[in-house]
């Protein structure tokens, strides 16, 4: 096979597989292709899903949205708002990251990335809002697996596996999804100049209110201005979501709580949104000059200290989402390794991991962009990844090698 | 279950003193009288006796039972509290029960990263006890709370009433230690968020105990809200409550709870317990809000309107605490009022789209004449969680044989109006037969080759989910199965 496969439905998708199958070739899986620069590179003959696209059925009032692989981001996200409804975990739209248009992500990229925003630290991430799905696996079988409710546990939990499994596993043909209502009103607390760990410490104290915390970020002074009319200090933010009584409410206390660290602004709905689809979007980290840049997940109390023990001996551009829980980083200084072993070595020694998001060709294949854990975990992976595609035809290599 | 291996059973005395050797002292059982503690779980219409019970206290030595177990071919069947309502923990006549009993204690409570690190046989609750001091509590309260272990509700994805609003077992872990069948211990994510690389820890959980043995658990804790409060809503019909839920949601309001029982459900309770609850009503919902005080007043009295705009015929909100709890209490021993009116019953726990909740409740009230057996109903309202609870008594010959088939009526009726045959009780042996309704042989194949991929020897709790048990090296051959046609004309770009 050469050239562009484009499957115009789940039938020949199967055979296309099969076909595949039988000359032994592996496929590269895409559909929005906007994130071919995530994880090791692609190799494979293209197999491209946009055809698979489009609602099967969306009931708001069962909270459920049944969609095609392929169907865009911005589709999905119109419905829902015609319904007052969103998906939770606040999906980022990594395309201008990655030196791509926005708006050309599609569901099923989404969910194989397991890519979630701000709000994540609430809601959960995009694996905890896939419900159900119907797939073609590495034998050129069609099989399903969860459900079309949001209340399942019959089986295992194959929708927590095929999340984040970019695509090394089977290619999602449908995917039902748990769509809440999205909320009434938003504010943000806004803290100017803190420090990293006077941050971390006022972030870590909303979240033990009794609002209803749904973000909280902080970003330095010298990433201020790429957040959109905000500039010459650093910025902490906090924010709250529901009904507007509410949020009067919850900025009030919650300012007051911190007033140790400074007077709070208080941002509108309208000036809330940029802030946050900046941090989401990992705008403070862009120009996107193919720089190493790297996610780190480390337990939200010490992002302070992670934060330091990597610039001490790495040149670095930083942000903290999650409360401090996550960790976005630009490397200045590269070297051969991307800053793998600085940065891995600091968040590990917190019980944390790093994901490399973006760098060069040869960096993504010297260095692993996902860490692949003990040797244990790797040979499960591996087996894992035989159970579902016995000859590696799927994305062969995209998350460590062979896997 | 599969016929015991006799070969098995006469190496008891072997496979004792192999156990003995790894797990010293009174970790092992097998005297008789003490193991027939073990024959069941929840679920008491199954029970079997165990070969030996082994309660082994640190992880290396759970470890070593299982490359022991592994090593003699013998099967192994994880428990934690043995609460299970599906037979999760049924043991096998040729197979050694490992209880998780003795792994009891707390071992982290990190307030500032907002998570607890426990051992798996510390109880659901206990959790929530050990933080709210601080005002912070764990939020998956399934209602066996006060005893069912938290290992427990990893294996099976327990949920609970607040469950639509803040998620199951799943939604709320942020962490495990798991001992495969190979012995192999693996740590999963940790006091961070979303670990790279396959999902292990999302797959563990509800895997049944099938596979591998949870030793150490991490959840998140979230802080509690300021206020609570409970409005209790009567209803002419079912059909009427079902339209209020339906209205709740489609305002955007997502309450912490929200409860609905009919009207077997509401009597038996109300007799019960005493809660105030309306005896005529034709069911009842009880709708739970929390937050600040502001937003709660403010809900409150969203849904008070409503209520009212789908006809409701009684309509109370709680005034305090104690209030509050009294609502509650009528639902919260649901369980216990219908044992009270019947010698036996069943917990069937299925989901469905809400909106087929009339038809599904009137297809019951039709099988209940057909079987001659009584069904009352409470059902996790927003999430669409069904808990019929059939009523029978086992001593009345043939009872449990209709009472079990009147059961799988109500699961097949589940799948086929959109839903699933369990919401938060798992598969089991209780299901286990019915899994074919719901998924083909190749979903299920795909499934077990999972499990081969940890267990390939099939010893972990073997006979609990799949109907139809195959061998791996028989579901890992690849057939290449081209179809009729190489799709020549498919467009390439």
């Amino acid at each position: 096979m050469t050239g562009r496969l484009r499957p115009a439905d789940a039938a020949e998708l199967r055979e296309i597989v099969r076909a595949a199958l039988e000359d032994d070739e592996p496929l590269e899986i895409v559909s929005g292709a906007t994130k071919r620069g995530l994880g090791r590179p692609p190799q494979g003959t293209p197999l491209d899903l946009a055809r698979l696209e489009g609602l099967v059925s969306y009931e708001p009032e069962e909270l459920i949205l049944r969609a095609r692989a392929a169907t865009p981001m911005v589709a999905i996200e119109s419905w829902l708002k015609q319904a007052g409804q969103n998906l939770a975990f606040e999906p980022p739209d990594l395309g201008p990251f990655y030196d791509l248009p926005a708006g050309r992500q599609t569901i099923g990229g989404v969910i194989a990335t397991n890519l979630s925003g701000p709000r994540r630290i609430k809601a959960g991430a995009a694996r905890d809002h896939f419900l159900g799905f119907s797939a073609v696996n590495g034998r050129g079988e069609d099989f399903k697996a969860g459900g079309h409710v949001v209340k399942n546990v019959t089986g295992y939990d194959l929708c927590k596996l095929l999340a984040g499994s970019y695509g090394t596993l089977a290619i999602l043909t449908e995917v039902t999804l748990k769509a809440l209502p999205a909320p009434e009103d938003v504010r943000t607390l806004a803290l100017a100049g803190l420090s990293a760990s006077d941050a971390v410490r006022a972030m870590g104290r909303a979240f033990a209110s009794p609002f209803d915390t749904s973000a909280a970020a902080h970003v330095p002074a010298n990433l201020a201005a790429r957040l959109g009319g905000l500039a010459g200090q650093s910025w902490t933010f906090v924010r709250f979501e529901g009904p507007e009584q509410a949020l009067r409410a919850a900025t009030d206390e919650v300012a007051r709580d911190l007033a140790a660290y400074g007077a709070a602004e208080i941002l509108d709905a309208a000036a809330s949104a940029a802030p946050w689809r900046a941090v989401r979007d990992i705008v403070p980290l862009f120009p996107a000059d193919g720089s190493c840049v790297w996610r780190a997940s480390v337990p939200p109390a010490r992002a302070a200290e992670a934060v330091a023990a990597i610039t001490a001996r790495l040149g670095v551009e930083w942000y903290l989402d999650w409360a401090g829980g996550r960790i976005w980083l630009r490397v200045l200084d590269e070297g051969a390794d991307g800053g793998a072993e600085i940065v891995r070595g600091a968040v590990g020694a917190f019980g944390g991991h790093a994901v490399l998001m973006r760098a060069s060709d040869a960096v993504r294949l010297k260095t692993a962009p996902l860490n692949p854990g003990s040797a244990g975990a790797l040979a499960l992976s591996r087996r894992i990844k035989q159970s579902f595609d016995p000859k590696a035809l799927f994305n062969r290599g995209r998350m460590y090698d062979g896997v | 279950m599969p016929a015991p291996d006799r070969a098995t059973l006469a190496r008891r005395e072997d496979i004792v003193a192999r156990l003995r050797a790894v797990v010293s002292g009174e970790g092992v059982i097998a005297d008789a009288h003490a193991l027939a503690a073990y024959e069941c779980d929840g679920l008491t219409a199954y029970r079997a006796m165990p070969l030996a019970v082994v309660l082994p206290s640190t992880t290396a030595e759970v470890g070593r039972v299982l490359t022991a177990c592994r090593e003699l071919g013998v099967k192994v069947v994880p428990r934690g509290a043995g609460t299970s309502l599906s037979g999760g923990a049924l043991p096998l006549e040729d197979g050694v029960v490992l209880g998780l009993g003795k792994f009891n204690r707390i071992l982290d409570i990190d307030l500032d990263n907002r998570c607890v690190v426990a051992q798996p046989g510390v109880a659901n609750l206990a959790i929530t006890q050990a933080v709210e001091h601080a005002g912070f509590y764990y939020a998956p309260d399934p209602s066996s709370q006060i005893a069912c272990s938290i290992g427990g509700n990893v294996a099976e994805n327990s949920g609970g009433v607040h469950c639509l609003k803040y998620g199951v077992t799943t939604n709320n872990l942020l962490g495990l230690e798991v001992v495969l069948m190979t012995g192999e211990v693996l740590r999963l994510g940790g006091k961070h968020f979303d670990a790279d690389g396959y999902d292990l820890l999302g797959l563990l959980t509800g895997s049944e105990g099938l596979l591998g043995v949870i030793t150490e658990v991490t959840v998140r804790i979230l802080r509690k809200p300021d206020t609570a409060r409970a409005l209790l809503l009567g209803f002419p019909s079912s059909e009427a409550a079902g339209r209020c839920v339906a209205e709740v949601i489609a305002a955007g309001i997502i309450p912490g709870g929200m409860e609905m029982m009919d009207n077997p459900a509401i009597r038996a309770a109300e007799d019960f317990a005493g809660a105030g609850y309306p005896r005529e009503a034709g069911a009842l919902l009880i709708v739970e809000l929390d937050g600040a005080a502001v937003e709660v007043d403010h809900l409150t009295r969203r849904v008070e309107a409503i209520a009212r705009d789908c006809g409701v015929t009684e309509l109370r909100v709680s005034a305090s605490e104690e209030e509050r709890l009294k609502f509650w209490s009528g639902r919260k021993s649901a369980f216990p009022a219908v044992g009270r009116i019947s010698p036996d019953y069943f917990c069937m726990d299925g989901t469905i789209p809400r909106k087929q909740l009339s038809k599904v409740l009137a297809r019951m009230q039709e099988l209940s004449s057909e079987y001659g057996l009584r069904v009352a109903n409470v059902f996790h309202a927003g999430d669409g969680n069904l808990h019929p609870l059939i009523l029978y008594d086992a001593n009345v010959p043939g009872e449990l044989d209709r009472a079990e088939r009147f059961g799988a009526d109500i699961l097949k009726l589940c799948v086929e109006v959109g839903g699933v045959l369990t919401g938060e009780h798992g598969v089991g042996v209780e299901k286990r037969d019915l899994m074919g309704t719901m998924f083909t042989e190749i979903d299920l194949q795909q499934q077990q080759r999972v499990k081969c991929a940890f267990d390939p020897d099939g010893l972990l709790n073997p006979g609990k989910v799949f109907p139809v048990l195959h061998r791996c090296a028989e579901l890992g051959r690849v057939h290449v199965h081209r179809g009729a046609m190489r799709f020549p004309d498919l467009p390439r770009f």
